[in-house]
């Protein structure tokens, strides 16, 4: 797909909060200190961090690289399957806190880990029909798995947020992008339940595996592209494994994915997992460099976008905290203190 | 306080909107009526750059109702560096690491949540600076 106009990404920031819980912790209360570990750690929020507030640090920073004025941006778009408010949106949140109220659309997008990457999607066809200057595009999530199961070592907090804007003004454009989805029941929560169902091993195969490289491949196809004419990727990344095997499936290199390969140290941050990759990936990029950015939501569905990297890059990246500084800013904790900071015990 | 009054108040609390006297131009926050340097009508909103230092500090182990669930935490004054004095929570640090003069920036968390079904509120708190060497965000007059 491509729209009308060419759009790019003019400004971009992430946010992970402090606190890691390690997965040998969860291994020790519940698995004897005896399980195959799936990350080495996952980021946690703090007691005063949502969607919101972790939705509003990212986007000040891409707001900080992009330099537009906040009047001028026509979206905010925020997906995630942790909205602090069943009713409410975050996105007004989001949106008076920017200063970008009150001549905007805003809405809060759900697709399980594709959330953001829709809201993405949707920013590009806004801008690029010309119906908004520039739109605000974020995924971001506080995930949770149940105490002792597989998701609890992996459910993380984080995410990106991304202004689209005109192609001239861009570091990064977009060459092209491509959506798939099918009805296949993976992983899901029903209305009032606090934690999620996952359907074991059918969450690979015909799932993660099947979408990824479905659109990944529609996607190079339409472009004329071979994996090697990419210098980066991102796949989104439940865990370390699976977005390694399929950047091997559709012949990509480990070093291709390496820059945005961030489960390992925080977890997988749903609505957020990939596009913190991209973002992980754009402090590493120089211009020239050309990326794809494949996401992947339970339900199921992928995204796919090719990017291609401007003389931009380097000036707007000096402009806000990488990537790396809020990964590295950690702080261990224990279960007992993940157990509080989660909120899962009850006082009352 | 009730709905309409946090709502009123939402500026000042997500993003730290205050006002410039145009007169003087002292820098004021949190917003009011009269310029407390000049005491001329003050009146166009200006948003702070969200970076300062800790002034002074205390840390809370019997909170007020309502924050019961963050204790420990460290509540300081915090001078701007636009010249005010704010009085907020500090976050993402641990008590024994604040002292005077650490610097800090804004963030914008979850102050507290009125019960299981109430409203949310949101506001600015701070953390200490993640690097000094960044650019502050620009403040200025559009809010």
């Amino acid at each position: 797909m491509k729209p009308v106009k060419d759009v790019g990404i003019i400004g971009y920031g992430a946010y992970v909060p402090r606190y890691r819980l390690p997965a040998s912790e969860v291994a020790r209360v519940w698995k004897n200190g005896e399980d195959v570990l799936p990350v080495h750690e996952k980021s946690v929020p703090g007691l005063d961090e949502d969607t919101a507030t972790m939705a509003i640090e990212a986007a000040r920073s891409a707001l900080q690289r992009a330099g537009v004025d906040p009047q001028l941006i026509g979206a905010v778009w925020v997906g995630s399957e942790s909205h602090p408010y069943a009713v409410k949106p975050t996105s007004t949140i989001v949106a008076e806190a920017l200063g970008i109220v009150p001549n905007t659309l805003a809405g809060d997008w759900e697709f399980a880990c594709k959330a953001g990457t829709e809201a993405l999607q949707a920013s590009i066809g806004l801008v690029g029909s010309g119906m908004a200057r520039y739109a605000l595009a974020i995924g971001m999530d506080t995930a949770q798995g149940r105490p002792g199961d597989a998701l609890e070592y992996t459910a993380a907090a984080g995410g990106a947020a991304y202004i689209v804007g005109p192609a001239e003004e861009a570091l990064a454009v977009f060459e092209g992008s491509f959506s798939y989805v099918t009805d296949t029941p993976d992983f899901f929560r029903r209305p009032y339940q606090h934690y999620p169902q996952h359907g074991s091993r059918f969450t690979g195969e015909p799932a993660y595996f099947k979408h990824i490289q479905a659109a990944a491949k529609a996607l190079m196809e339409e472009l004329g592209a071979r994996p090697e004419d990419f210098t980066y990727a991102v796949f989104h990344q439940p865990n370390i494994k699976f977005p390694q095997q399929v950047a091997k499936m559709l012949g990509f290199r480990p070093e291709q994915i390496k820059p945005g390969l961030l489960v390992g140290e925080i977890g997988n941050t749903y609505a957020g997992s990939s596009l913190i990759g991209l973002s992980a990936t754009l402090d590493a990029a120089k211009p020239g460099d050309r990326i794809l950015l494949v996401s992947f939501g339970s339900g199921a569905g992928s995204d796919a976008f090719a990017l291609r990297v401007t003389e931009a890059i380097e000036e707007r990246r000096a402009r806000a905290y990488l990537t790396r500084e809020y990964v590295s800013r950690r702080k261990p904790i224990d279960y007992g203190l993940y157990v509080r900071y989660r909120r899962k015990l009850h006082m009352h | 306080m009730g709905i309409p009054a946090y709502w009123r108040t939402r500026a000042q609390r997500y993003a730290l909107v205050g006002e410039v006297c145009h007169k003087c131009g002292a820098k004021i926050f949190p917003p009011r009526d009269v310029c407390p340097e000049c005491s001329r009508p003050a009146s166009d909103p200006f948003t702070f750059s969200g970076r300062g230092e800790v002034y002074s500090f205390s840390t809370i182990y019997q909170p007020p109702e309502g924050f019961e669930e963050f204790v420990p935490y460290t509540v300081a004054i915090v001078k701007l560096e636009e010249g005010p004095l704010v009085t907020a929570q500090l976050t993402d640090v641990d008590p024994a690491e604040v002292h005077i003069g650490m610097p800090v920036e804004m963030v914008t968390r979850k102050l507290r949540e009125e019960g299981e079904e109430g409203q949310i509120i949101y506001g600015y708190k701070f953390r200490p600076l993640l690097r000094n060497t960044l650019t502050p965000r620009p403040s200025g007059q559009a809010a």
